[in-house]
């Protein structure tokens, strides 16, 4: 199987912190790649390397077999690499429909009527085709993360980096996101997701990536990744060991 | 005698429920420590308990008595002192001066300057020196002095150890066992599950504003702990 995206040893670091320390990880073409990792572990970092709004310092990244480390973010949401942010950033002055549209115009070069066609498919399988005409800044925050993945979803990329997209989603929600995300594999993206609800994760991908302090602490089999005792360690602690406990 | 009852606590920031139905008791002289991820609820109910976030349903009940309605600092009077995340040192004062303001309430007990200063050796050493230019550690030392100041009956403590060199944790959790030997009930929120199974009587687990697992030290184990903390069947 082809890989839609190949790390070899990125590196990249600001001062003295260290966020990306000569990763190595590649993701084959319409699979779904899972990361997590605790806080400041360089999880959001990785995917700017992606895209290419941080560069690297050292190392290469691939994308459909074409090195695009020296690419430019403009050039790259082109080729069809599109992310989330965990922190909603929407146009706030425009519309719903207006912020989409612009994913559809200088993500996927569809203009005009083309461009339409795609904003609106975008909110409806987001479901927010409702709220179209509204400010981006009158939206609550469930629907700005919706918004994200719309504009995201307009650029009609080929590889989409979820940042968090599931939290604070309600019961309903959730497994709709779950829906989501399967639909869009089952249409051959690749996706990359970056989440701290992991039952959610664990729903959805074929592997997993446990990062920590910019390193690799495990890749593999998900349930397999989760069960690992480093990765244990580096969420609950740093000793962890109930004979100390008790 | 239970100090603390909350029953059936819901929390909102905007329309994203941050705690859902959440049942949590502590018992007079307990120490409680409340684990979880990323999200799980654990900065917003200490918050809620504080009078920081308004609760949308629920009770919760301290000495008996609702307390959902009643303002943040009017809680402090009652007894209920909160060290936040990100201590929230006052910048602009000395160690001293902020601990001054964490006894504004006067009320009566075991905390004043010299006992806070002989418990933490860290304030102590510190207690001329601008908020602006504490370390973390000395910043969560002061903040939890700060809170003592106001002799509380129970003894909010957010994110303890998060980000601070484990030698400095250390000294800081060595002050427990003075603070709970003067009769107060302690509810933490600690990041390292490890410290917080050593410390605490009985560990309340999180995840996505519920309780996912509940119960003492003694009878969790790694497994119980991890699947409850990840939210895996």
């Amino acid at each position: 199987m082809q890989n839609a995206l190949e790390v070899k040893n990125a590196s990249k670091r600001f001062g003295k912190v260290v966020t990306a320390d000569n990763i190595s990880f590649s993701v084959p073409t319409n699979s779904a790649l899972g990361i997590v990792g605790p806080n400041g572990a360089g999880k959001s970092t990785l995917l700017s390397l992606i895209t290419g709004v941080l560069p690297l310092d050292s190392g290469s990244i691939s994308f459909e077999g074409r090195d695009v480390t020296t690419m430019s973010p403009g050039a790259r949401s082109q080729a069809g690499v599109a992310r989330t942010f965990q922190i909603p950033r929407p146009f706030i002055d425009m519309s719903v429909f207006e912020n989409v549209y612009v994913g559809a115009a200088f993500g996927a070069d569809k203009h005009g009527k083309r461009g339409y066609q795609s904003a609106v498919q975008a909110l409806e399988v987001t479901g927010l085709i409702h709220l179209a005409d509204e400010p981006a800044r009158k939206l609550r925050l469930l629907d700005l993360k919706r918004l994200e993945l719309a504009r995201a979803l307009a650029t009609d990329p080929k590889l989409i980096l979820l940042d968090e997209i599931a939290g604070g989603l309600t019961e309903r929600e959730l497994p709709e996101l779950i829906v989501l995300i399967h639909n869009l594999v089952a249409q051959g993206m690749t996706v990359i997701w970056i989440e701290h609800i992991v039952h959610a994760l664990l729903e959805v991908v074929d592997q997993l990536m446990c990062l920590a302090a910019g390193e690799i602490l495990a890749y593999g089999v998900p349930r397999e990744v989760m069960a690992n005792p480093a990765v244990i360690e580096v969420y609950l602690g740093s000793t962890f060991d109930l004979g100390n406990a008790s | 005698m239970r100090l603390l009852e909350i029953d059936n606590l819901d929390v909102f920031y905007g329309d994203f429920q941050a705690i859902y139905s959440l049942d949590l008791h502590i018992a007079e002289g307990e120490t409680l420590a409340v684990i979880g991820s990323n999200g799980a609820g654990k900065t917003t109910l200490m918050k809620a308990i504080a009078g920081l976030a308004p609760s949308s349903g629920g009770q919760i009940r301290y000495r008996e008595l609702n307390i959902e309605t009643v303002k943040p600092f009017k809680r402090v009077e009652m007894g209920i002192a909160l060290t936040p995340e990100g201590r929230k040192i006052f910048r602009s004062l000395t160690v001293e001066e902020n601990l001054k303001v964490g006894a504004h309430t006067k009320r009566k007990g075991p905390w004043n300057l010299s006992s806070v200063y002989a418990a933490f050796p860290l304030v102590s050493e510190r207690r001329d020196r601008l908020g602006i230019n504490l370390s973390g550690g000395e910043q969560q030392a002061a903040a939890i002095g700060r809170a003592l100041m106001s002799n509380p009956d129970l003894l909010l403590l957010d994110e303890v150890s998060l980000g601070l060199a484990p030698v400095v944790v250390e000294q800081i959790y060595a002050a427990l066992p003075q603070i709970t030997g003067n009769g107060t009930t302690v509810l933490l929120v600690e990041q390292d599950v490890n410290q917080a199974l050593k410390v605490a009587d009985r560990v309340q687990c999180l995840l996505e504003g519920r309780t996912a697992l509940e119960g003492r030290p003694q009878d969790l184990n790694r497994e119980l702990i991890a699947s409850a903390y990840f939210g895996l069947a």
